[in-house]
């Protein structure tokens, strides 16, 4: 029944909403693409031919190959995989401890919202992508050190979201109702006071998503993190950027522009979540 | 269970003071010593029997609603002592009263009945979560006792699944109260629960809280500024005036002959109860401000109409001027 009523809602929302249906429909595809990718890309990555050397889009190979012969359009579906596991697990790290580390802060406050304020403070002082830079050149050269690097400089958007969220409800009624009720401090913060302010985390984890993206991707595109045969979007369009000059735009371009397609969809997606998830949105 | 003569709640000079913050900044560590205290709450007596209905009334900022949070042991006492049944709880940490056997003991009613319950959870999750976490209860005895309980409070079944933003002003204020009724505690205490309603609601819940008194007897603490719900209500009023009490008494003679100046004032400002024009007294001056009060002083002196030399010499306390009536004035009104 509340099932239903919540399946109901979700298509509600999207027949109110055409962007946000796209930006669903386009999030849909690029999950599948990143699930199934390599058994549906049409050739092997990896595999080179020196025969096929920078060729334009064609009919066999739609996106064109690259310097070393290999088509474009299997290495950017083969990609999605890793940019969306990356992007994802740092989202999903910093939500995680940020915002245990925020509600926390907003909902004790003294010395724990000093520290972790401060810490939050001292994270956006730098130039985040420099930060992220330095982070993995410090830690080593891995795919597990960007997703580090990106989950850390993502911290301070979901401790100040947390933070400030639950302290503007840390003295509301239904706290004082839920004391009465019988809950401990650790319950009202992970029972009531968690579950309201996910509409405004849910639309910073989708923002961060895109953000996350191009932060790992950025990192690649400067030769940190991924290894160059692995396809990845960053280091495609890196290495198809010395060949813009002599016309061969099409080893750069079309990683560049599902890069952009990817950062884009979770941008709108944000504001569809939260029409979701908020429940005063519920007729 | 305890001696049955001795009453439920007792409630000795308990106090309430909040640090004021002199604007320090991040680095005020070593701030000055003697921060200056606001008396919320500054010695209160009281005494709720079993089955008592008692109100406590007095104006916005009088300490009324301090005072219930630290008898809702949601607020930690500065000093004094509240005993339930006989046992001290004002000495238990408010973060710790969760899981003690008296936390079911003590429900309250809310006054704002959307404040109050979470926009997240449903009419039945709100009603349940006492029972749940309290009562112990799970499963099919879960879902029973709450449609018991929404029948208690006449709160159609239909309704349970829904969200509070879907539910009416009447309809949360019945969640409010099923959630407080429960487990059938021993004190119920209502501040100012029909505040948030209009007034054709106020009178249905009012007739609801009645009946359920009536029918689990439960002791009723009834916090409110109207005064015409006490009168109707109540066996016992108190009256509060800038943390202390300032007449205590059987609800009939209170209502009837005022002693302390305050309450005349009070209950003269009710609306076409005072049937003579002429009687209806105004309270001059502006009220002593609760931050440090001078203690050598009556804290009305400045508003009130008899204002001698001996309120600014001494403070008032509470005295005895008839069988379970006191006032805390010296120059009461004869009785």
């Amino acid at each position: 029944m509340t099932e239903h009523a919540g399946l109901r809602h979700v298509r509600y929302v999207l027949s109110d909403n055409p962007v946000t249906a796209g930006s669903f429909a386009l999030f849909g595809l690029f999950l599948v693409l990143a699930l199934v990718g390599p058994w549906i890309a049409p050739f092997d990555p990896l595999e080179t031919d020196p025969s096929k050397v920078l060729q334009p889009p064609s009919a066999q190979h739609w996106f064109g190959t690259d310097q070393l012969g290999r088509d474009i359009l299997s290495r950017v579906i083969v990609a999605t995989g890793l940019d969306f596991g990356m992007a994802l697990a740092a989202v999903l790290l910093s939500f995680g401890i940020g915002c245990a580390l925020g509600a926390c802060a907003g909902y004790y406050g003294g010395w724990i919202d000093r520290v972790v304020s401060r810490l939050a403070d001292t994270i956006m002082a730098f130039p985040l992508f420099v930060l992220a830079m330095a982070i993995v050149a410090a830690l080593g050269n891995t795919v597990e050190n960007i997703i580090y690097a990106t989950a850390i400089i993502n911290l301070p958007f979901y401790i100040r979201v947390a933070r400030s969220e639950v302290n503007v409800r840390r003295n509301a009624g239904f706290v004082e109702a839920a004391r009465l009720a019988g809950n401990t401090e650790a319950r009202i913060l992970a029972f009531h006071l968690f579950p309201n302010i996910l509409p405004p985390v849910m639309v910073q984890i989708s923002l961060n998503m895109g953000w996350a993206i191009l932060n790992a991707a950025g990192l690649s595109f400067i030769g940190l993190g991924v290894r160059p045969p692995q396809p990845e979007w960053g280091i495609m369009v890196a290495e198809g950027a010395s060949y813009m000059i002599s016309g061969e735009w099409w080893v750069s371009f079309f990683p560049g522009v599902v890069l952009m397609l990817a950062v884009f969809c979770f941008n709108l997606l944000g504001d569809g979540l939260r029409d979701m998830i908020d429940p005063r949105r519920r007729t | 269970m305890s001696d049955p003569s001795t009453p439920l709640l007792q409630v000795e000079q308990v106090r309430k003071l909040f640090p004021l913050k002199s604007g320090g900044g991040v680095l005020s560590f070593g701030a000055a010593r003697r921060a200056p205290m606001l008396h919320a709450v500054d010695g209160v007596d009281l005494e709720i029997g079993r089955g008592e209905s008692v109100g406590l009334v007095g104006e916005s900022g009088c300490g009324k609603s301090t005072l219930v949070r630290l008898i809702t042991r949601t607020l930690d006492p500065t000093g004094g002592s509240i005993r339930f049944r006989g046992e001290d709880i004002g000495g238990i940490p408010a973060s710790r009263f969760a899981r003690t056997p008296q936390r079911r003991e003590v429900q309250m009613v809310f006054q704002d009945p959307t404040d109050s319950l979470n926009p997240r959870h449903t009419a039945r999750d709100a009603i349940a979560e006492p029972l749940r976490l309290l009562g112990h209860l799970s499963g099919q005895a879960l879902a029973a006792r709450v449609d018991e309980v929404a029948g208690l409070v006449q709160m159609p079944r239909e309704l349970l699944g829904r969200f509070p933003h879907q539910l009416s002003g009447g309809q949360k204020a019945r969640v409010g109260i099923a959630r407080a009724v429960a487990l059938e505690p021993s004190l119920l205490v209502l501040d100012e629960p029909t505040a948030a309603l209009d007034v054709s609601v106020q009178a249905v819940i009012l007739h609801l809280l009645a009946d359920l008194r009536e029918r689990l007897g439960m002791s009723y603490l009834f916090v409110s500024h109207d005064l015409n719900i006490v009168r109707l209500l109540c066996d016992r009023v108190m009256v509060m005036y800038l943390g202390r009490v300032v007449e205590s008494g059987p609800a009939r003679e209170v209502f009837e002959a005022p002693r302390h100046p305050y309450t005349r004032a009070l209950l003269s400002a009710i609306p076409g109860l005072s049937g003579g024009a002429a009687r209806r007294i105004r309270l001059e001056g502006d009220p002593t401000s609760p931050v440090d009060p001078d203690p050598a002083r009556c804290r009305f002196h400045g508003r009130c109409p008899q204002g001698r030399d001996a309120c600014t010499a001494s403070s008032p306390v509470l005295q005895s001027t008839g069988p379970g009536h006191s006032v805390a004035c010296h120059f009461p009104e004869p009785g």
